[in-house]
């Protein structure tokens, strides 16, 4: 099934700066005898990967089953023969039928005047041509009369959008490639904090980057794996699959988890370490501690391969395994435990969103990544390897903005005054001085929004009502692409263009390992087009070079050149992955000069970070309170008693997407908030019970979900909450009622010092019960006439099969 | 699937996640209302044994609902549940196979006969 191809390796050097020092062997492996598309039982068989819409991190391999006679859309399974995920799935893509063919999908561009913004009945269809018209024509008129950086391009958590969000932007001369989520608190802080100290990123190495997988001869399973910060069997963290962890644990590995809560993970782990939210670099810093005093790192590679130890270790030295379980809560016998397992080979580490959504975030995360790197994890089977978009392919990371923009262009980008967003690599706006600047326009207003795949009234955008909603409005044009209307999009959005689904189109799917081809099974309903093809288009109206090909093959075709093959030769292969190889520092595989060493300013892993002394950040790890703590207020905490912690995830959704997919709602149907028992009985609160969430600067309803698994001390709240069945109109709640269940109301947009994360994981709150009239949400219904003239509900699944009857 | 001796579903429910995928995956293949299932987990706990040990099972249960998948068996595929399983903790086979496998593997494992296990085709 696998087939090892070399190949004629052309090395045509792209024009991009990107790292075009990542030159893969000249060697790949494929899955290039398997057909990519057959009949079976008078169905077609078309194979594929699974990457939005509808949303998701992953890529798995899947078979999609279309009507032989009328090619319509059946129904996906899992690929057996993918490496990736072996044939299985989850139940949001085999239920993706019912989002297929959901009344709600958008079939048509459609209008309105920003006058009526929030207006449910104001719409009108237009054509794509009228569309791109209109947005091209307004579009460009703001760039030459305030520039393009008075527009923002802002798309949501990372699937194929950033990329291709961020070259349309900069098509255009928009150098404000953006996110919404407070801190740009979601993997970006990780990664910046891994490039800065290691100069390149890494991953828990669960075999993924092997065609051949758990057989694959170098490959060990980690001797231990720590899950920190994260739930990925459910959240997928990062584009890994969570359940290979699980395939890991049978083939031997042990677990160790960090995380305030009991997940699946944490209770069969050897070690789970209950943590207080918050407080993650404490524990990472007495590990380190310990690992140091007790002589257990690797002096070896700590002595070739890193720089600064010294430095580092008198940064630990403070943090006794006692002072460390004081702040973390953890007992002093577990943190012992966790030190000695680091310290073993292999160890790989599955860290998550919990280090970012902290506003010391960066050291957070320096200090977990320190630990990996004395105990010589790093490119080693089984242990943390470093990897990289394979052949340069740009459908994950986002274009480097110097294709295009000067230095002095580039210092534009909103927020570029923050050393550790600008110079680390990161090529977002910094999401709290974007949302300023929406709503206050200084020091210049924006003008323009192109909301890709985002809903950040629902979901990543903190205290969304006083600054999302306030701020979007500000503008003069926002367009909005989704497949269904959303809460933003309802308040919002001018000119909104119909997004399909995944079994619907044509695309490139890479996450660090392989390349494969989402292979378009069927034609999408009504007018829908895909985010590539509709950038693709778009963009070429502003810069061809930028969008090059004269057909969107083609365009894929640029984007894997590097492979040395078209995108016709990648279907036909089903899947490519370079050869991968280990320890490619001692190679010279790591660094541009081909030299040994890692790609950073000492050529050594920066235990010790001069990048971020020179940005003026401390450059050794270290722990600061969290702002809003009982410890930093005990004043407010006799009012909010609750550290809050935000955004655990359910198999049923993806974020604030499926929420109104019967089959999934029926399983989930409203927000959940999980509190212990010990906390509910003192408030008076049973299962299920409505309460208030309340912080200091804001509140919204969830149901109580009373479990012995969380701390007394700690509550842990839903995010990404709407109701599709609700008024599309703002009767006071927010369009599609958002901010009746939506947890960001309570969190406020306020980053950390270098820019990056926010208190999302760590905040205060009170919790109480809801009034019997303040549970509207029982039966939530829409009053109007769903088809009034101008209602957006014409231009809906709903309305062609109310036509069919 | 001729046969004439029971087949069932063998789980290996140290694995079992909770994921949903068996649940769903049957829903979809056979049709199932909202409501009703071919197979559904059965959750044994959380609670907390002692210090390091907690209570924390789900078991995926066949229904009355299940037939074992006969047409896609038919086919030479395996029950959709069997097949999507993200934990890869089930299978399907002859029950004297499936017992056999259960008396040399590792412990927490089920073996399910549900009542089309031994209807002749």
């Amino acid at each position: 099934m696998t087939k090892k191809i070399d190949i004629p390796h052309k090395s045509e050097k792209s024009k991009e700066v990107r790292p075009s020092f990542f030159n893969e062997p000249p060697v790949m492996y494929t899955g290039g005898d398997l057909p990519w598309q057959w009949e079976e039982d008078g169905m077609i068989a078309t194979r594929s990967a699974a990457w939005s819409a509808p949303g998701c991190h992953d890529g798995c391999g899947v078979i999609v089953y279309t009507d032989k006679e009328t090619g319509k859309f059946i129904k996906v399974e899992g690929d057996e023969n993918n490496p990736y995920y072996n044939g299985r799935l989850c139940m949001r893509c085999l239920d993706v039928a019912e989002m297929v063919y959901h009344p709600d999908r958008l079939l048509h561009p459609m209008k309105r005047d920003p006058k009526d913004r929030g207006k449910a009945d104001a719409w009108t269809r237009i054509t794509w041509k009228e569309a791109y018209d209109i947005i091209d024509q307004k579009f460009r008129a703001i760039r030459d009369e305030f520039g393009g950086k008075s527009i923002i391009f802002a798309s949501g958590t990372g699937r194929v959008t950033p990329p291709i969000n961020a070259r349309l932007g900069y098509a255009l001369g928009s150098i404000q490639y953006s996110y919404f989520l407070s801190g740009n608190a979601c993997y970006v802080p990780r990664v910046a904090a891994a490039n800065t100290i290691q100069g390149c990123y890494t991953c828990p190495d669960f075999s993924m980057q092997f065609p051949d997988r758990y057989d694959n001869p170098e490959w060990r399973a980690p001797k231990n794996i720590f899950v920190w910060g994260n739930n990925p069997l459910i959240a997928n963290a990062d584009g890994n699959l969570g359940h290979w962890i699980v395939d890991c644990m049978k083939r031997g590995s042990d677990l160790v988890v960090v995380d305030p809560r009991l997940t699946w993970l944490a209770s069969k782990a050897n070690l789970w370490l209950q943590i207080r939210p918050g407080t993650d670099s404490a524990l990472a810093l007495a590990m380190g501690n310990y690992i140091i005093e007790h002589d257990l790192y690797d002096h070896d590679f700590v002595d070739r391969w890193c720089y600064g130890f010294d430095e580092y270790a008198e940064a630990c030295k403070p943090w006794t395994v006692k002072r460390a379980s004081e702040v973390t809560w953890i007992p002093e016998e577990d943190i012992v435990e966790a030190a000695e397992r680091m310290a073993q080979q292999p160890t790989a580490v599955q860290w998550g969103l919990a280090l970012d959504m902290n506003q010391q975030c960066i050291t957070a995360s320096q200090a977990v990544c320190n630990l990996w790197c004395i105990t010589g994890q790093i490119d080693i089977p089984g242990g943390m390897i470093t990897v990289h978009d394979p052949y340069n392919t740009e459908v994950w990371l986002p274009p480097d903005p110097k294709e295009v923009f000067t230095p002095e262009q580039e210092k534009e980008r909103i927020g570029s005054t923050y050393q550790m967003i600008t110079n680390s690599g990161m090529v977002q706006c910094q999401a709290d001085s974007m949302i300023d600047q929406l709503v206050t326009g200084r020091p210049y207003r924006i003008h323009g929004a192109w909301i890709q795949s985002t809903n950040p009234l629902a979901c990543c955008g903190q205290d969304p009502k006083r600054r999302i909603e306030v701020g979007l409005k500000n503008c003069d044009i926002v367009v909005g692409v989704d497949y269904c209307m959303t809460p933003t999009l309802m308040a919002c959005a001018d000119i909104v263009l119909p997004l399909c689904f995944y079994p619907e189109r044509e695309g490139l799917r890479s996450v660090w390992y392989y390349i494969q081809n989402t292979n378009k099974a069927c034609e999408p309903l009504g007018e829908a087009k895909d985010d590539f093809q509709i950038n693709w288009e778009l963009g070429r109206r502003w810069n061809k070079d930028l969008w090059p090909g004269d057909t969107l093959e083609e365009y894929f075709s640029y984007l894997i050149k590097e492979a040395g093959i078209t995108y016709d030769d990648s279907r036909k292969l089903n899947w490519i992955y370079p050869e991968f190889h280990y320890r490619k520092y001692e190679k010279g595989e790591q660094r541009p000069d081909g030299q040994p060493g890692f790609n950073t300013m000492t050529g050594r892993i920066e235990l010790y970070s001069l990048l971020l002394q020179q940005w003026g950040e401390k450059p050794v790890p270290y722990y600061q309170e969290p702002p809003m703590s009982p410890y930093s207020q005990p004043e407010l905490a006799r009012e909010f008693p609750f550290i809050l912690t935000t955004g655990a995830r359910h198999y049923e959704s993806f974020h604030s997407e499926h929420r109104q997919m019967p089959r999934l709602r029926s399983r989930l149907p409203y927000p959940r908030f999980e509190i212990n028992p010990d906390a509910a009985e003192k408030l008076g609160i049973e299962e299920g019970q409505w309460c208030w969430i309340e912080s200091p600067i804001g509140r919204c309803r969830e149901q109580a979900h009373v479990t012995s698994t969380i701390d007394a001390r700690v509550v842990e709240a839903d995010h990404g909450w709407w109701f599709p069945e609700a008024d599309p109109e703002d009767q006071g709640e927010g369009c599609f009622a958002t901010y009746a269940g939506n947890i960001n109301m309570c969190l406020p947009s306020q980053c950390g010092d270098t820019g990056f994360g926010n208190q999302c994981k760590c905040y205060m709150c009170k919790v109480y019960p809801c009034a019997p009239e303040e549970i509207p949400l029982r039966t939530p219904a829409e009053p109007r006439d769903r088809f009034a003239e101008g209602s957006f509900r014409n231009y809906t699944l709903e309305a062609e099969q109310k036509g069919e009857e | 699937m001729a046969n004439d001796k029971a087949y069932g579903l063998l789980i290996n429910y140290e694995y079992c996640t909770g994921c949903g995928t068996c649940e769903v995956a049957c829903q979809v293949e056979h049709d199932i209302p909202i409501g009703r299932y071919g197979i559904k987990m059965a959750t044994v706990g959380p609670w907390q044994i002692d210090r390091k040990h907690w209570q924390n099972d789900t078991v995926p249960v066949p229904t009355d609902e299940c037939n074992l998948c006969a047409e896609r068996l038919e086919k030479g595929k395996r029950p959709t549940c069997v097949k999507h399983c993200q934990a890869a903790c089930m299978e399907y086979g002859p029950v004297d196979e499936l017992a056999q496998k259960m008396t040399t593997a590792a412990t927490k494992y089920m073996l399910f006969v549900p009542k089309a296990g031994t209807t002749k085709a």
